[in-house]
């Protein structure tokens, strides 16, 4: 296999295809297992998908993701066309899941023009043998149905359904769309029709027809019919989906063809154990209102360098700052310009509007991001033996490109601590007197211009003693422990080289967790809080910026230096009373706001400029904030609030010195350039 | 082919044109030589920003139409005396890989075309005696030190690390 290079516009499009085809089909596989059943989409879904993968591989020589997708195609061609019965669904997810996995890494070394040299014929083998297996157990059903296994790779001709067994029994579960009304006199409709293909049936609830009570009935439990048929289940199938004003059906073919007397309302949870071949469906015209939409989406979006993006943001940047240049221009000053005035203020408008869409451009929704953790709580709760159920909640936020990607890990890390030290085990959890399945929800929402992500289980949560023992141990406090408040203690967590778990398991605990996702999300200018409550579950909220491009920012003045803060960290802004001002021997000054002291922090000290004030009441004091930390910032004048473009500050600076108390720059109208400072890093000094 | 050859003619022409050239400026009373494919541009003063925390030859911040390139003076870098910025006062804009510099000098004096026997290697002296110096040039009577790019731009990442140490 020789090394390809990455110019070639075929592989990136063989990458990006199978990146895509991949995701989704990953994410339909977590969706199944969840109801513990394959649904024909999936399985059709799967099929094709894996049929996609081995052709574009082949194509592109990659013979290992080949072979093994074909191997996957095969079992899925076989469960397609059998329909086998006693399927260990769980071990297919797995093996499925497997192959995923393989794939993924394979792609990752194309990716990196690397040779490929994963081996698949373990998992094949294991594949083949999950085949075998399920071909054996369902012999019986193959054959009296008079089908043959599939012979050849290549030829996939759907066997012929007709001329099968007479008088197989099926059971129809059908659910009538919400709103429609009158369902039982619609389901003796269905029945009437029914006398057309079949004498031999009987449904629940009886009394459709005398009954109006049972329309309730219908509307909660659905609409069961059970019918004995020479008919095939296709022909079955086409005429429920052909039936007006079905929400939703399921069709089932009895293998054990049980008396139609017999036949119980089935309890949902029995359903899914209930070892017959289950096949769930959407009504037909909201399939193809699905594929329809799919395909419009595939045709109206283009993937594009996120380099060039980048690029055009920084040009609408710079026209921004180009636009308040000539219309804030000073020489305009005392002109009486009415025109230009108007033509001025409709080139603003416009920049604005081309400065939104170019930020919306940028957006992605998490949904992605998220979807990636219902895969890792699977894993992990599978592994740990742990039940553990996924919420996600408000995963169409979006968030701006490059801040997902930096955010992807540490939400990773999260959500498998969650799992792993959060949710006890099943047997814990019922003596605790909590449901035996454990709750992790993901929740993302806008609040302002942040962006928070929760991550909270219904776990065990946090023990308060633990962390300060640790933490003394390890000689994080220096502290009483009646000083320090309930936040500062769980945010001890996120200390390098803390870590409460006992035992280092293969997911979590060697103590390089929570002070990475701090480190990370303060790249980006976000936050980590936690919180916790003994035995109820532990709440973990990052705190991220919508956006890292552009910043609401207060301009203020020190001297002749200008800075600018993020609005939303400004408390307040006051001038000072000599009264309120204190002084400690050490020679620290301190401020009284409403019975609170804060300490003072002189900008023209801080960065040895000359101030035109040294005596705090002439200035102005900025109370800033941020982890609910604050502290009174002392400058000469505020100049006002813009918005400003974020320009990271030269290389060659950053390369010389991380300057804490500083996190960009940006140019102002005026061409000159103002010092972002970075609040989270002037608390920490 | 023929064209494609026409064009290597045409690049390494141009790169032709530029080998031996130097930019002479002066501080004080000594003059010094940089390659000219480093520069991109000579500009006056310009309205500096200062960046705190920074090691004092490192003024601040300028504006380069849109692009934000930090400033240094070569005075203050050369550990010579800080003199008062004057309309000769120039900023030289280098650039190397991707790093951009401004550079401030006292006043640029002409370009010189310097053959290579007219380049001296820096006389030996104790260590690290010549870090910035690549060689020194003899035109016209005169002697200049040119200086290594590069090296000026780069070198202080290491002193960077000693200072936060």
């Amino acid at each position: 296999m020789g090394k390809k290079t990455l110019n070639d516009p075929i592989l990136d499009l063989f990458i990006y295809e199978t990146a895509q085809n991949i995701e989704q089909l990953e994410t339909s596989i977590l969706a199944v297992e969840k109801a513990s059943s394959f649904s024909l989409d999936t399985i059709n879904e799967i099929f094709r998908v894996m049929h996609t993968i081995k052709g574009s591989s082949a194509m592109m020589m990659f013979d290992n993701i080949a072979i093994l997708s074909h191997a996957i195609e095969d079992l899925f061609y076989y469960i397609r066309e059998e329909k086998p019965a006693d399927m260990d669904w769980a071990l297919l997810s797995d093996l499925v899941l497997e192959g995923v996995d393989f794939i993924k890494l394979e792609m990752e070394k194309v990716k990196n023009a690397d040779g490929l040299d994963g081996d698949p014929s373990e998992l094949i083998k294991s594949i083949k043998a999950f085949l075998s297996s399920i071909k054996n157990g369902g012999s019986k059903a193959a054959s009296e149905i008079g089908m043959n296994p599939p012979v050849s790779e290549h030829y996939y001709l759907a066997p012929d359904n007709k001329g099968s067994a007479r008088g197989k029994a099926y059971e129809v579960m059908l659910f009538f769309e919400e709103g429609c009304g009158m369902e039982n006199i619609r389901a003796f409709a269905i029945t009437h029709r029914l006398k057309d293909l079949t004498e031999d049936f009987s449904y629940i609830p009886e009394d459709i027809v005398d009954n109006a009570e049972s329309a309730v009935v219908i509307r909660e439990h659905g609409f069961i019919i059970s019918l004995k048929t020479d008919k095939s289940y296709k022909e079955l199938y086409d005429f429920f989906a052909g039936t007006a004003y079905i929400a939703d059906f399921e069709l089932k073919e009895l293998t054990d063809a049980p008396e139609l007397e017999k036949i119980e309302v089935p309890k949902s949870d029995e359903e899914t154990e209930a070892p017959v071949k289950t096949v769930k469906a959407q009504s037909a015209e909201q399939t193809d209102g699905g594929q329809a939409e799919s395909k419009s989406n595939q045709h109206s979006i283009i993937s594009v360098d996120v380099i060039k993006l980048d690029k055009l943001m920084d040009l609408v940047g710079e026209m921004v700052i180009a636009e308040a240049m000539v219309t804030q221009n000073p020489e305009l000053n005392a002109l009486q310009l009415n025109s230009f005035y108007k033509a001025a203020r409709q080139l603003r408008k416009i920049t604005g509007e081309m400065q939104d869409m170019v930020m919306s451009i940028r957006m992605v929704p998490l949904s992605a991001t998220f979807r990636k953790m219902n895969r890792i709580v699977r894993d992990v709760s599978r592994k740990l033996g742990k039940e553990v159920e996924m919420t996600l909640i408000g995963e169409g936020t979006e968030v701006d490109k490059n801040i997902i990607e930096h955010i992807s890990d540490p939400l990773m890390h999260l959500v498998r601590n969650a799992v792993d030290h959060g949710i006890e085990n099943p047997n814990e959890r019922l003596a605790a007197g909590k449901p035996k399945i454990g709750q992790v929800t993901l929740e993302a929402k806008n609040a302002g211009s942040d962006v928070l992500i929760i991550v909270k289980d219904d776990g065990k949560g946090i023990s308060k003693e633990l962390i300060l023992k640790k933490a003394r141990e390890q000689g994080f406090v220096t502290k009483e422990d009646n000083e320090l408040t309930e936040k500062e203690i769980y945010n001890m967590i996120c200390l390098p080289g803390f870590s409460t778990n006992k035992d280092i398991t293969e997911f979590s605990g060697r103590g390089v967790g929570m002070d990475v996702v701090t480190r990370k999300l303060e790249a980006v200018g976000g936050s980590v809080s936690i919180d916790s409550a003994e035995g109820a579950g532990t709440v973990t909220t990052l705190k991220i910026p919508l956006t890292l491009a552009i910043i609401d920012g207060m301009n203020i003045r020190v001297g002749s230096s200008k800075y600018t803060i993020p609005t939303t960290s400004i408390k307040e802004t006051f001038r000072v009373e000599a009264r309120d001002l204190i002084q400690d021997p050490e020679g620290n000054e301190m401020i009284m706001v409403r019975g609170q002291c804060y300490p003072v922090l002189r900008l023209h000290k801080l960065f040895a400029v000359d101030g035109d004030n040294t005596d705090l009441t002439k200035g102005i004091l900025l109370m800033i904030e941020q982890d609910e930390k604050c502290v009174g910032l002392f400058a000469d004048e505020l100049l006002g609030q813009h918005q400003v473009v974020v320009k990271a500050l030269p290389s060659y600076i950053k390369n010389l010195k991380q300057v804490a108390g500083l996190a960009g720059c940006t140019l102002l109208g005026d061409g000159s350039i103002s010092l972002i400072l970075n609040v989270g890093g002037l608390l920490s000094m | 082919m023929a064209q494609t050859d026409l064009f290597n003619l045409t690049e390494t022409e141009d790169e032709d044109t530029l080998r031996g050239k130097y930019l002479i400026f002066s501080m004080g009373d000594e003059f010094f030589g940089m390659e000219i494919r480093y520069i991109t541009e000579i500009i006056g003063i310009q309205p500096i920003t200062e960046v705190p925390e920074m090691p004092e030859y490192v003024k601040g911040v300028t504006n380069l139409r849109g692009k934000i390139i930090p400033v240094m003076d070569a005075r203050l870098r050369f550990k010579k005396a800080l003199r008062e910025y004057d309309d000769r006062t120039c900023i030289i804009v280098v650039e190397t890989g991707d790093v951009s510099i401004g550079l401030i000098v006292d006043s640029v004096a002409e370009v010189l075309t310097l053959q290579d026997e007219d380049i001296a290697p820096p006389p030996e002296m104790g260590k690290g005696g010549h870090k910035y110096i690549k060689g020194i040039g003899k035109a016209g009577g005169n002697v200049m030190l040119l200086l290594d790019c590069q090296r000026l731009l780069t070198d202080d990442e290491l002193d960077a690390i000693g200072l936060v140490g």
